[in-house]
């Protein structure tokens, strides 16, 4: 079949199942959007305001659904724009395809208008990335890319095709996706035989559940495991969801700003199971120390993870869920109930408890009203900081997908574009987006996106008119010399989301956002509530960097 | 610490030693040498490295570089079961009287003279990097004003 570059990237988007693409048009990228106009029928392209945005979109839509999230620009700025999104994605593993647009083949190199080698510039954060200046290569380029991001661990995948490329006339042959290759795990029996031994044999079993839980969709077997050999769970903030938050052995996120039960388990267990999980600096603040009287046993798909940050007793190499459905039915029933016990002790000791009726509201209080009021199905989506921590203390976790939050890269800025692509991929489920007056500021131009496409979005502000997590900082460790997070901002954010076109509401106590809340959940389009929390609202317990959980500050 | 040597087999194709390249400056490996040459498939290069570390240190490039997709396969050279060479290019400031000395450890050493002037000499040796090492240090009783060395290179036998 003959047909355009342009329109074969376009048949090979919809070989891969894809119906939902986002992105921004601009000159280089005149012949893709040329097909997209033909082709929209098939494949929705969702106008962004900013193509960050549009990366953050196709990642929060892959973080929501488990499919490819995809995402266009045009050369130049537009692909630069892409670079935050691109390696936000990188760091949390999430499977997305980025094709980027080029200047024509004659003018690479000549420094022509929007011109930029993007591939270089995104070595460092992509899996891999192609660029396709001969029209021969472009259907294995794209077809690889879809194989990329989803084999082995996931990540993002770039193709930057130039304008040439997209015009010209090229041979088109369907065909199915590529296979994913398997990763090889070696001596997987022998070793999932050992893995059970061991859990056996411990008394004080730990399962830890990282974002590789979520990535190849093992939660109900990491259930079967906790539920059998009777043990206690614990998330990483990238695991969070696997477990629901109302599983009795689940005793919440682990790291810097997690529980004193959690982290306790972790320090006082014989046998740590690490599922999917890097050892991240927020999660072993001090490595050495990490799990310092447990075994640790990991299993990860990625081999270059193992041992990487904290050195383990033994490994598998391999897909969480194909190792898992080998080592659940080699683990012994099991009772732990003393060491349950003991980790609820410390539960009562140090609760993550809300504060209520002090006069003002609390961010916790906001988050657990939020939880108790929506559906079940709600995604959580958030953007970073001191909302972002709170949210991952105190959203109650339903089902995995269903809360979505830039771990690696720390975006601020990340919760909008997400929760835009998050509400395309579930359009039957709430989507509701926390942020705060710092992250918010960063990308909240993607209202006019979520206007445009009547997206029922429901944003919660956390203001506390500081940028709370570094002014936290100040105020503990730099002697609150509070400098440059005190930007004395007079927005109205009423008036401006009504602006964009959207409905606004301020709240200053828990009465009122009940009311606006109600109100919102029956709104078309996006809607802002705003909450006034007080700036010496803290996020607590802290580990500090490079202590341990004796050094945990709760106050 | 030790000294390791690995041979990475990648697809010959535009950018690719840029990517490892780039993938070690990021990770901050540190590694001593790198050589790529042509193999006998002309789809596949071959990039040689050596650095010295420890384990953790080896299981990290290999691991890190086997994810590269330019990267067919990769394999630590065992030096019992290989054969390492070098090619060392040297510059002595010599006169007539130090060249004769000079000369002796070439012969030594079966180095070769490849350049001679009156007041300098250039002389040239492949080998195993270890013999590069004893014959530069016999040189440092001469005025050396300039060293060049290709990296390593390897074969299993």
């Amino acid at each position: 079949m003959k047909m355009t570059g342009a329109e074969l990237v376009m048949n090979v988007l919809l070989e891969h199942g894809v119906d939902t693409v986002f992105g921004y048009p601009g000159g280089t990228a005149l012949f893709l959007y040329d097909e997209l106009y033909k082709y929209s029928d098939r494949i929705k392209h969702v106008l962004v305001a900013h193509e960050q945005g549009g990366a953050h979109a196709a990642d929060g839509y892959a973080r929501a659904t488990g499919k490819t999230g995809v995402a266009f620009s045009t050369s130049g700025p537009g692909a630069t724009n892409l670079v935050t999104g691109i390696a936000t994605a990188y760091m949390d593993s999430i499977p997305t395809v980025f094709i980027t647009a080029n200047v024509g083949k004659h003018l690479i190199g000549r420094d022509a208008f929007q011109e930029i080698c993007i591939t270089g510039v995104t070595f460092p954060i992509t899996k891999h990335n192609y660029f396709v200046n001969n029209k021969e290569d472009l259907a294995d380029a794209l077809r690889n890319a879809f194989r990329i991001a989803n084999e082995g661990r996931k990540g993002p995948v770039l193709v930057d095709i130039t304008k040439d490329v997209t015009e010209a006339i090229v041979d088109y042959e369907p065909r199915e996706p590529y296979p994913l290759g398997k990763i090889k795990t070696e001596d997987c029996e022998a070793k999932a035989e050992k893995f059970a031994r061991l859990i056996n044999a411990s008394s004080k079993p730990v399962i830890m559940v990282g974002g590789g839980v979520i990535a190849s969709e093992s939660y109900e077997e990491v259930i079967r495991l906790s539920e059998k050999a009777d043990m206690p769970v614990v998330t990483t903030l990238m695991g969070m969801g696997a477990v629901p938050s109302s599983c009795e052995r689940y005793f919440g996120m682990i790291g810097m700003h997690g529980s004193f039960a959690a982290n306790k388990a972790i320090s006082e267990a014989d046998l740590i199971l690490t599922l999917g999980s890097r050892f991240s600096d927020r999660v072993a603040l001090k490595p050495d120390s990490f799990g310092k009287k447990a075994k640790i046993l990991q299993i990860d798909i990625d081999k270059s993870e193992v041992g990487k940050n904290v050195a383990v007793s033994e490994y598998i190499v391999g897909d969480c869920k194909e190792v898992l459905e080998k080592l659940v039915p080699l683990a012994d029933k099991a009772d732990h109930s003393a060491w349950l016990a003991e980790i609820k002790g410390w539960n009562m000791e140090k609760p993550m408890t809300v504060k209520e009726d002090n006069g003002r509201m609390n961010p916790q209080e906001i988050i657990e009203y939020l939880c108790d009021h929506s559906d079940k199905e709600t995604v959580f989506v958030t953007d970073v900081g001191q909302h972002q921590m709170w949210a991952a203390q105190y959203v109650k976790q339903t089902s995995p997908r269903n809360f979505l939050s830039s771990g690696g890269l720390g975006t601020m800025g990340f919760g909008y574009g997400a929760a835009i692509g998050a509400q395309m991929g579930n359009p039957d489920k709430r989507v509701i987006h926390l942020t705060g007056d710092g992250s918010f500021h960063m990308n909240l131009n993607e209202a006019c996106t979520a206007v445009s496409n009547n997206l029922p979005i429901i944003t919660v502000i956390f203001n506390n008119r500081v940028l709370g997590m570094v002014y936290q900082w100040q105020t503990a460790f730099y002697g609150k010399r509070y400098s440059n997070t005190t930007p004395e901002r007079k927005t109205d954010f009423v008036k401006l989301i009504e602006a964009f076109g959207g409905h606004g509401f301020r709240v200053n106590d828990m009465n009122e956002l009940a009311e606006a809340y109600s109100k919102a959940l029956n709104m078309e389009g996006p809607v802002w509530i705003e909450c006034n929390i007080a700036v010496e609202d803290k996020v607590l317990p802290m580990i500090p960097n490079g202590k341990t959980i004796d050094d945990m500050l709760f106050e | 610490m030790k000294k390791e040597v690995v041979s990475i087999y990648v697809d010959n194709k535009a950018n690719v030693l840029t990517r490892v390249v780039s993938l070690y400056g990021r990770r901050g490996f540190n590694i001593d040498s790198l050589t790529v040459s042509a193999t006998n498939d002309p789809d596949i290069s071959r990039i040689t490295i050596t650095f010295e570390g420890d384990n953790l240190t080896l299981h990290q490039i290999v691991s890190q570089t086997e994810k590269l997709e330019v990267v067919r396969s990769i394999k630590t050279l065992d030096g019992k079961k290989s054969f390492f060479r070098e090619l060392l290019m040297v510059k002595v400031a010599a006169d007539k009287e130090k060249r004769r000395e000079v000369k002796e450890i070439v012969d030594i050493y079966r180095a070769k003279i490849i350049s001679l002037t009156k007041d300098e000499m250039v002389l040239e040796l492949t080998g195993a990097p270890e013999k590069l090492d004893a014959f530069l240090d016999m040189l440092t009783d001469y005025d050396i004003t300039d060293i060049c060395r290709t990296g390593v290179t390897g074969i299993e036998k």
